[in-house]
């Protein structure tokens, strides 16, 4: 059973495309993230789940119904914006009692459901305050507790951490994934940040340009990119990307750079053709035992540096490009040194420089 | 000799302030003089009033002058000044708001409808008020109250929706639309979020209302006859020929000013932030 069924969907601004065709089923109890850079329909798709939008093509069913033309009243949600939404002149009881008011909840149950949300998100103590006496992350509790406490089927979010500092942020991140897990509701998060995305879903949706570009695991996306795009946008620091000519004879396939490089590859397509190869710098190690496949070994002279702790991010160029590989700390002394370092060739990715598809 | 003393008597900190507030004290003392007085005359009685040298207070408090206008009936004009200036006023916060949250949130009449009705404002009661007369005429609308009342709403409307407009614009959109999910329909959404959201300029705009069809005296002087006198048109009636009523002009005056101060008085921690908002608003 799903809660949410979306069939090619639409969304035209006057002549400009929003939302391009999109179909997307989300499983009843699953943390769905929708992702992608700034302006490639996110909240656009959200917003039309919510009913604040107008649908200009294709339908959206909410628990087996159609909705498109219901009002966001009676579309059994809850969402959470980004700015809060919290109300300046009611305290916070009110602000998070205010959905149940609008339902004529008995007031005994709407006591008894704020206690209990406020509980949850630890904010108790608050309840007597005016929202402009809480600090930010106080804040977003609030803003979260005014959904939970409505029981809804479906809890949208957009981008509610992106006003938090980075430590509330992460803070945040958990207490949201807890809530999941102790509610069990279907929820929709939309962000711009992968990091989120790849921590709280148990699916990710990556969207650009008003279409959905590939949807699966976190580990499925990846792991297993379709694009080069989706490859570049997860994963922190980037996936390396160096233009290479794909070679394929009696000996088996293999890459070779500007520069002269020639990696010798497990496996790979029929056929020779330019290609841009593509390496994460987590796909790196100095010790060929580490790595899980097939090692290939390149030599770098390490130009940059960055120490994070435990793990280092080197710079160094491969092929005409600057490449990024992290390493244990200890592996690497400072700029300027030249080391051998093994590459995990199996989990490269050839992508066709002309589609963008990873082959 | 320290320093300060030996600094010439206009620059020393102490002489400063002093001048300002004697500047301070003298506008307000020329400011208020008027209003003094106008109750001073209320209070006297009519030999005192042409007293001269004329005596600067009244020697007790007499309230001769107020009985006489309450006796006479003249009091009436204020209650129906009151009523006018009131039901026009209410009629024209709910009518405009409302019109201001359908051109700010349904872009209704696009950019060109809200210049247009503002500019509605800008027609000089004068120029009109010949053909409201014999459309009133036509109606059977001179002297009832329901005539005014319409006259003042279509006069006053206008300002409200232009103003309205750009307190309604400040609310963040998110604030609604997180009530529409949550449950309310758009009238409650208007009832509950935008009226509280934009009670200052409410506040502000319903004052300034008030005041304009509480001082008309044009409409109110072509548009009565005997039923519905507004103060204003009773305080002229005092200016006769051969002599004026002082004490009636004075006790009917302050009458009519006392609503507006306290009106003012009420509303003045919204009136200044409300002035302020538009101010920067535009
Ligand atoms: N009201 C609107 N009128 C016209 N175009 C709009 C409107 N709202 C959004 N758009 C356009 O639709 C596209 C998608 O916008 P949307 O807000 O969904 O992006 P997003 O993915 O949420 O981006 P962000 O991460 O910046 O929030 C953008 O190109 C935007 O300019
Ligand atoms: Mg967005």
């Amino acid at each position: 059973m799903s809660d949410l069924k979306i069939t090619r969907l639409h969304k035209r601004y006057g002549l400009v495309p929003a939302v391009r065709g999109i179909d997307l089923d989300v499983p009843s109890g699953e943390f769905t993230v929708l992702v992608g850079p700034s302006g490639c329909g996110k909240s656009t798709l959200l917003r039309m789940i919510a009913g604040l939008e107008e649908i200009s093509e294709g339908t959206i069913e909410i628990g087996g119904r159609v909705v498109n033309h219901v009002r966001p009243r009676d579309r059994d949600i809850a969402m959470v914006f980004q700015n809060y939404a919290l109300y300046p002149y009611m305290n916070v009881f009110e602000n998070i009692a205010f959905g149940l008011r609008a339902r004529k909840t008995p007031q005994d149950e709407i006591q008894k459901r704020v206690k209990r949300a406020a509980e949850m998100l630890a904010i108790t103590g608050l309840l007597d305050r005016l929202p402009r006496q809480l600090s930010g992350g106080q804040r977003q509790r609030v803003a979260i507790g005014r959904a939970i406490v409505r029981n809804a089927k479906l809890f949208l979010f957009d981008e509610p951490l992106s006003n938090l500092d980075a430590q509330l942020r992460d803070e945040m991140r958990s207490e949201i994934k807890r809530l999941h897990q102790e509610l069990g509701t279907t929820m929709i998060y939309v962000t711009h940040d992968q990091i989120e995305a790849m921590t709280l879903a148990d699916r990710i949706v990556l969207l650009k340009d008003g279409l959905i570009e590939q949807a699966g695991t976190p580990l499925d996306l990846y792991e297993r990119p379709a694009t080069r795009f989706v490859a570049g946008f997860l994963g922190s620091p980037k996936m390396n990307f160096i233009p290479a000519d794909y070679v394929r004879d009696g000996s088996g396939a293999a890459v070779k750079f500007a520069d002269g490089t020639a990696l010798a590859l497990p496996r790979g397509p029929e056929g020779n053709r330019p290609v841009v190869f593509g390496i994460r710098p987590q796909h790196f190690s100095r010790d060929p035992g580490s790595l899980s496949g097939q090692a290939a070994r390149v030599r770098a002279t390490v130009e940059l540096l960055q120490p994070t702790g435990s793990r280092a991010f080197i710079t160094f160029p491969l092929g005409g490009k600057p490449i990024m590989a992290e390493l244990a700390s200890h592996d690497v002394q400072g700029p300027g040194e030249s080391l051998d370092l093994y590459m995990d060739i199996g989990r490269a990715v050839l992508i066709d420089p002309e589609t963008g598809r990873v082959l | 000799m320290s320093a300060v003393e030996t600094k010439p008597l206009l620059q020393r900190p102490g002489t400063r302030l002093a001048i300002r507030y004697a500047i301070a004290i003298v506008l307000t003392v020329i400011f208020v003089f008027p209003i003094y007085w106008l109750f001073m005359i209320s209070f006297k009685t009519p030999a005192e009033i042409f007293a001269f040298p004329p005596k600067w207070y009244a020697s007790k408090l007499q309230f001769g002058n107020y009985v006489g206008l309450f006796k006479d009936g003249d009091a009436v004009s204020v209650l129906n000044s009151l009523i006018l200036a009131g039901t026009s006023t209410v009629i024209a916060m709910v009518l405009g708001t409302m019109a201001a949250y359908s051109l700010v949130r349904f872009k209704t009449g696009g950019e060109n409808l809200a210049v247009w009705i503002i500019s509605q404002r800008m027609v000089p009661p004068i120029a009109i008020i010949f053909p409201v007369f014999l459309l009133y005429v036509f109606f059977g609308w001179v002297d009832t109250y329901h005539g005014l009342i319409i006259l003042y709403t279509a006069f006053n409307l206008p300002y409200v929706i232009w103003m309205m407009r750009g307190y309604i614009e400040d609310i963040p959109l998110e604030l609604e639309e997180s009530a529409l999910v949550d449950g309310w329909t758009r009238w409650q959404v208007l009832w509950r979020v935008v009226f509280p959201m934009a009670r200052t300029g409410l506040f502000a705009t319903a004052v300034f209302t008030f005041v304009f069809a509480w001082n008309d005296f044009i409409f109110a002087l072509v548009l009565t006859r005997t039923e519905v006198i507004t103060y204003t048109v009773q305080v002229t009636h005092y200016f006769g020929g051969q002599s004026n009523f002082w004490a009636k002009i004075a006790a009917m005056s302050v009458l009519g000013t006392l609503p507006v101060f306290v009106a003012v008085a009420f509303m003045q921690r919204y009136l200044v932030r409300g002035i302020s908002m538009g101010a920067v608003k535009g």
